[in-house]
């Protein structure tokens, strides 16, 4: 890869995750502002204005939401001048180092069995990038923090169990109580295989929240008849939104993961001039 | 209310739902701090002190960011602290029966908004550490609050905040 080009995709990267751990996508921040307006219940509304404190202080100060600045996911579209070789992977990479000394981000990644911490949130697999043909050079920097990203799950439901869908989402919220930070976001991979619904389900969290097909509002409030409320304490938000990707797949297969988000849905894109 | 650092029994009056704030210096602690604190003693005066549950971002003297970790992990790990004097264990997401048994007649579990790990620095200072080479998240760092604002998830009369709502999440899906 050109070098200036690969200098170039290492600084988008760096912008795009340190833009994504100190500020909230517009329709994130405005969902849990509609969360603080419906709510009645005085702890509940404390947290939500903690929450838009916290958002409003990490925003002007530049500095991180929330301590654990996740594990480096990350979306690279690909116009057609530039192949896909080995130097885009590590010119991520190099971005994802630069953005841990730079901001800095806490280090999280360690190696799955030793548990020894590579210092610099790269290693063996990670970042995760997940490359796609498009228009334009772009990075979008997904940090996922461990204490929602522990609650997902996947369960491979039976072609005739369409109906258990809801009842896999609900429960899997259900289960996760106040352990993911909510109001949470969920991403619902329904289809495909064992592994693409739990990628469609991660995708599904960068999609805008701020609007919901009738699936999708019905499966959130479903949800948030639980009355978990933020961080567990009770109230109207348990979940800011749910979000729903789809595949085809094998006749005799129902994969159905939900990938569950913390209230900080952080994902920034950067652009790349190609030339 | 406004509690400060070292507690005493105004914690036995705290109900849970209460909110309050909390000053003064605290201690993080996370699953290995807990673990080497077990095996190496309390590094810190533990009579009437709060210990936090947090892996902070720590940028030479400064609290970049320090919000809460998940409490639960540390359930079975916290007993000690109790027996000692601790007064209060901050955290997200709250404590199980055994803590809360605990913490009954003694102190109080405080829910701090997780996420808000801005929020929290700017209301920190950075006093000290122990056991630096646990690592960033892991040591024990000594922080000096101002006015923290706090849920009472769990008081020292058994009433688990947390609890009550997850018993009724469940009737809701299970009626």
């Amino acid at each position: 890869m050109d070098p200036s080009l690969s200098l170039r995709i290492a600084d988008a990267t760096a912008r795009a995750y340190a833009r994504a751990v100190t500020t909230l996508p517009p329709d994130v921040e405005a969902a849990l502002g509609r969360a603080l307006a419906a709510e009645t219940d005085p702890v509940a509304r404390g947290e939500l204005a903690n929450i838009l404190a916290n958002i409003e202080i990490a925003r002007t100060g530049g500095v991180p939401l929330c301590q654990d600045t996740g594990v480096p996911v990350v979306y690279v579209t690909l116009p057609p001048s530039v192949p896909l070789e080995q130097g885009l992977y590590d010119a991520v990479a190099e971005g994802v180092r630069r953005a841990t000394s730079a901001v800095p981000l806490r280090p999280n990644v360690v190696d799955p069995l030793t548990r020894h911490n590579s210092g610099d949130n790269t290693g063996e697999g990670m970042p995760a990038v997940h490359v796609r043909p498009g228009d334009r050079l772009s990075v979008t920097v997904l940090p996922k923090g461990a204490g929602a990203e522990n609650m997902s799950r996947i369960e491979m439901l039976l072609p005739s169990e369409v109906a258990r869908i809801p009842e896999v989402v609900v429960g899997c919220v259900l289960e996760a109580g106040a352990r993911p930070c909510p109001p949470v976001v969920l991403g619902v991979g329904i289809g495909g295989t064992f592994d693409l619904a739990a990628a469609l389900a991660k995708e599904a969290l960068l999609e805008p929240i701020d609007e919901m097909d009738p699936f999708e509002t019905s499966l959130c409030e479903a949800v948030n008849r639980l009355g978990l409320g933020p961080m567990g304490l009770g109230g109207l938000t348990t979940a800011l939104a749910v979000k729903v990707r789809r595949a085809a797949c094998h006749t005799a297969s129902l994969p159905v993961a939900v990938n569950v988000q913390c209230w900080a849905n952080r994902h920034a894109t950067e652009f790349v001039e190609v030339v | 209310m406004d509690l400060i650092v070292p507690l005493g029994d105004e914690v036995l009056d705290l109900v849970a739902g209460d909110r309050v704030t909390l000053s003064g210096v605290v201690y993080t602690a996370r699953d290995e701090a807990h673990l080497r604190m077990m095996q190496d003693g309390i590094p810190f005066d533990p009579v009437g002190a709060a210990v936090y549950h947090c892996g902070p971002v720590i940028a030479g003297d400064r609290v970049v960011a320090a919000g809460p970790t998940t409490s639960a992990r540390m359930n079975r790990l916290s007993g000690f602290l109790l027996d000692a004097g601790v007064r209060a264990l901050i955290g997200k997401g709250g404590m199980d029966a055994t803590v809360t048994e605990q913490l009954r007649g003694r102190g109080v579990y405080l829910a701090f908004t997780g996420g808000c790990a801005a929020l929290a620095a700017a209301r920190m200072t950075l006093e000290g550490v122990f056991f630096p080479e646990l690592g960033m998240a892991e040591a024990v760092w000594a922080i000096r609050l101002d006015r923290l604002p706090l849920v009472v998830g769990i008081d020292a009369h058994g009433r688990n905040l947390f609890a009550g709502v997850q018993a009724r999440a469940e009737a809701a899906v299970r009626p």
